[in-house]
């Protein structure tokens, strides 16, 4: 039966009539505005039932609260909605590609969240009497077996909290190997320009003089240079190879013989292991130390900024001097914990404990079952594809963007373009807003530092080739707007749930918790 | 391979745009000595997700789960029941599989979560302001003393005895390379949380004091004439709390006026997941804010005027000053605040400071009935919801005999302070709402056994 006996049937409407009215919610269809819980949640809310607390006089001495703490509660299903919402404001991998160049997004199976919420990982303190948790000093130990044979290094650091602190873990093992020498004057650590502001900062934290090393014209640090700058004074240089302009790092053999030639050592940044996971092993290029950030290679969940996790492979000259705790395996099999107790028997050389407990165990289960899932053929293959997507991105895009390193041979995991060539007024930040209409999250921009208005591409390999053909197609043509100075472009996003938001003002006067004031005043 | 959607019809297609025979071609800058010919040895190939899940499996079973057995660990990670829907949220693809947001126009899910995270911690410590998280209590925790360094500009920072060991373990390392001196010292198997001590050590030369409340003990005790001498002395005073829950029954720090109030949020939303990832909170007065380690999300407009929100300050941050910024730190820990935030908003004011209640009495009551066990004295007057009992014997091997008879009975302060004698009788107990009646009794007859 027709819904509609009447006969009529719904039609296209005119163009002219089509115009979007404004909506009395500010809501647009599925585009649905969201309040902050402080403006709809209660005090006396909850969401939550239970039970009576037990009778008894509390014993909080003089402490007992006395105030309103003033945290809203929503009921469950208004919980849910807030939340659900919300997400639905968020660009995500499992939305579309999102190509972030050094960041290596890529699809996060279900499975390892699901084998990370087993009871016997999720469900585990970690005091708990190390017979208690054999399962999971075996979780630490086989990704630890995996990561150094992936490496061909010596030992790994797991407890690392994220790739920065991995390498603060690098650079303090380092300093620690050099004071064991009597070399501890040793000041200055050399930095490609190229580099993530981290490797700077990490530097500066543990005490070094950050020496800056320039690029060559094909997008590699300078390796003359650098050589020509080692001396007694250098206790380390610290490399990203594959480099942050998509580059692999030719060099690095004859760098780390250099480095090592001159008493220092060769820390690497392992942000981009991913275009060479199974393909190369840094040891076999005279690494001393490298993070590998679990979150990017190894497929555990970004979550909008982390948790991360960052496990450092350590050279045989550098391990005795890794962080506490670390997992040892007995011959009869057993798993023993080493922690100051017994670090002065078995790992005297150590620089100590960089976080409280064992590192990030909820990702060291996600990422050994990512591991597990490829296999050793399927890693090399992961290796393989990222590499291939990248090559074809720039080689689809070489010939609309600038791709001032496209002559340098084969790009890595990403591809690098310039803004060179856009008019007066057009950046790459157009392009990137342009790309958000189109469904895209923009790739990373403005970074390498060494490329004016850098676009680095990072397609990594779980897209397909359709995806990508129509990611480049995308990009093809906000490209083009943007050179035929389309004027639309400057404002852009148009689509998105916010146009392009006053970041000067944010920090001009910083509003950074919810006031109970009007949000007009708030705003201004 | 099922993560892999490229197929060898694809490949071949794309190499060929891209000019190169074969896909080595395009590894021609790695060295040939180092470029390896197939899967490197010794290592298993791919497998189903049955497989690998059998194994994961196996390797689960090898643990005793916490909430299968009478547990009373805590000591910087509670046992606390998470809401169902907390762990949906944090599922959610736009949630977990999102970067940070960089892109605030199609980000505002996560940035509008960490601008709620920020006010929620913001007022659960009492401080002004909160940043969007740091990796957990025990790095926030360092990073609070580096900062009352810069803003003091002086390098003593006295630790408090109550302080988790593990914390100052981790303080010490990094000191090593920054340069300050730290004043630490064991605590005592008794009552007295150190005030006066701590006010006794301040001088001209202090940069901060750091205190933990609940301390590692479970100790409580007023700050407040702890922050009047440190302001006194042109010093700051850092609080630390491991367990946030008690602010739900508690005054907070920040009511006490406490400078710096870091913590470790994991009771709330995360987890035990053996030690991480977890969640470090980060809150201070507003004068002190651009002088803050991590990321933080402020308000602002979009070009239509309407509110939105966006990473701010950043020039703190390395990304901009390289080796001039505030802290190394880049990723935080935005899912796992965002697992709290969610828990605290599910549970309200009124659900927390129910939840805090529960705790509290519950843990009262217990502690009643622990102490009634010939050979075990309670050593806290006042408590929160871990409290510290002292047995005629050492209390390392007792919790190891437990555990062999299925009580995980705590954490024994040998563990924690190995080599200690003064302390080797100590065993700290935490009781939160998923300890049953059953459980105390089940620990009350073990314990007696034990001792006897």
């Amino acid at each position: 039966m027709s819904i509609n006996p009447a006969g009529w049937r719904p039609e296209r409407p005119e163009t002219a009539a089509n115009a979007a009215p404004a909506t009395v919610t500010g809501n647009r269809a599925l585009m649905l505005e969201e309040p902050l819980i402080f403006e709809v949640g209660s005090t006396l809310t909850t969401g939550v039932d239970l039970a009576e607390p037990p009778a008894g006089k509390p014993r909080l001495g003089t402490l007992e609260r006395t105030t309103t703490i003033g945290l809203p509660g929503l009921s469950e299903p208004e919980a849910m909605r807030h939340y659900t919402r919300l997400s639905r404001q968020n660009y995500a991998i499992d939305l579309g590609l999102f190509p972030l160049g050094s960041c290596t997004m890529k699809h996060n199976p279900r499975l390892n969240e699901k084998m990370a919420r087993l009871p016997g990982f999720a469900d585990v303190h970690p005091l708990q009497p190390v017979d208690t948790v054999q399962g999971a000093l075996g979780v630490i130990q086989e990704l630890a077996v995996w990561l150094i044979t992936l490496t061909g290094m010596h030992g790994v650091a797991m407890s690392p909290k994220a790739g920065a602190h991995g390498e603060l873990c690098g650079i303090l093992a380092i300093k620690a190997a050099l004071e064991a020498k009597g070399e501890g004057h040793r000041k200055v650590i050399l930095v490609p320009e190229s580099a993530h502001g981290t490797n700077p900062a990490t530097a500066a934290f543990a005490g070094y003089t950050v020496e800056n090393i320039p690029a060559t014209d094909e997008g590699r640090v300078d390796s003359a240079a650098l050589i020509a700058r080692l001396g007694p004074d250098v206790a380390a240089v610290m490399i990203t190879n594959p480099n942050t302009c998509g580059l692999f790092e030719r060099d690095m053999k004859t760098i780390s013989d250099a480095v090592h030639a001159v008493g220092g050592f060769v820390y690497c940044d392992g942000a981009n292991f991913n275009a060479i996971v199974g393909k190369v092993r840094p040891g076999d290029l005279g690494i001393d130390a490298m993070h590998i950030n679990l979150h990017k290679t190894f497929s555990t969940p970004h979550g909008g900024g982390g948790p991360g996790s960052g496990p450092v492979v350590l050279s045989e000259a550098l391990s005795p001097f890794g962080p506490l705790p670390f997992v040892a395996k007995h011959a009869d099999g057993h798993f023993a914990l080493v922690e100051e107790e017994t670090a002065g028997d078995d790992h005297p050389q150590s620089f100590g404990r960089m976080v409280a407990f064992h590192g990030q165990m909820g990702m060291f289960t996600r990422a050994l079952t990512y591991i597990l899932s490829h296999g050793a053929d399927g890693l090399k293959q992961v290796a393989e594809d990222a590499v291939l997507n990248a090559n074809y991105i720039l080689r689809s895009l070489e010939g609309t963007l600038s791709a001032p390193y496209a002559a340098s041979g084969p790009c890595m995991h990403e591809a690098l373009f310039s803004d060179d060539g856009f008019p007066e007024g057009f950046s790459t930040l157009d392009v990137a807003k342009g790309l958000i209409d189109e469904g895209f999250h923009p790739m990373t921009v403005y970074f390498p530092l060494v490329v004016h208005g850098a676009m680095l591409v990072e397609p990594t390999e779980t897209e397909s080739k359709a995806g990508i053909d129509q990611f480049v197609a995308a990009l093809r043509s906000v490209a083009e707007r943007a050179r035929a100075g389309d004027a639309t472009l400057k404002t852009a996003p148009h689509f998105a749930p916010r146009s392009r938001l006053d970041e000067t003002q944010a920090a001009r006067k910083p509003v950074l918790v919810w006031k109970d004031a009007p949000l007009a005043q708030a705003a201004e | 391979m099922r993560y892999l959607p490229l197929t060898d019809t694809d490949r071949q297609a794309m190499l060929s745009v891209v000019g190169a025979a074969t896909i080595d071609d395009l590894f021609v800058d790695v060295p040939e000595a180092a470029r390896l010919s197939g899967p490197i040895a010794g290592l298993p190939m791919h497998a189903s997700e049955m497989a690998v899940e059998r194994h994961m499996s196996a390797l689960a079973a090898r643990n005793t789960v916490a909430g299968q057995v009478p547990f009373f660990l805590g000591c910087g990670a509670y046992r606390h029941h998470v809401p169902a829907s907390v762990d949906h949220i944090i599922q959610r693809g736009e949630f977990l599989t999102a970067y940070t947001p960089y892109q605030p126009e199609i980000a505002q899910g996560t940035l509008q979560v960490m601008f709620e995270f920020q006010t929620q911690v913001a007022r659960l410590l009492g401080t002004d302001v909160a940043n969007a998280s740091m990796y957990d209590g025990s790095t926030a925790c360092w990073e609070a003393i580096g900062m009352a360094r810069r803003i003091t500009k002086r390098a003593k920072a006295i630790l408090s005895p109550g302080l988790h060991p593990h914390y100052v373990s981790v303080a010490k390392t990094m000191a090593k390379y920054t340069g300050d001196a730290l004043d630490t010292a064991l605590p005592t198997l008794d009552d007295d949380f150190g005030i006066d001590a701590l006010i006794a050590k301040i001088d001209g030369e202090t940069s901060c004091v750091v205190v933990q409340y609940p301390d590692i003990l479970g100790r409580i005790a007023d700050l407040s004439a702890l922050a009047d001498a440190c302001h006194a002395n042109k010093a700051l005073l850092v609080a630390v709390v491991t367990e946030p829950v008690a602010l739900g029954a508690i005054r907070s720090p920040g009511e006490m006026d406490a400078d710096i109030v870091v913590g470790e949020g994991q009771s709330l939303g995360v987890g035990l997941q053996f030690g991480g990832p977890y969640v470090g909170l980060f809150g201070c007065k507003d004068k002190y804010v651009r002088q803050m380690p991590g990321r933080l999300c402020g308000e602002t407009v979009d070009a239509e005027g309407k509110r939105g929100f966006v990473l701010t300050l950043s020039t703190r941050e390395q990304h901009i000053r390289r080796e001039k910024a505030t802290s190394n730190i880049c990723t935080s820990s935005v899912l796992c605040a965002l697992a709290m935030s969610a828990h605290m908003t599910l549970l309200g004011e009124a659900g927390l400071r129910r939840l805090a209640d529960l705790n509290h009495l519950g843990a009262v009551s217990a502690a009643d009935r622990l102490a009634e066990v010939p050979g075990v004295e309670l050593v806290n007057g006042a408590f929160f919801n871990e409290f510290t009992l002292k047995l005629t014997k050492e209390a390392r091997p007792v919790v190891r005999a437990l555990a062999d008879r299925g009580i995980l009975a705590g954490v024994s302060l040998g563990r924690l302070y190995p080599g200690a004698a003064a302390l080797a009788n100590g065993l700290v107990v935490a009781v939160t709402e998923t300890t049953t009646e059953d459980d105390v009794e089940a620990l009350a007859q073990a314990l007696a056994e034990e001792l006897a």
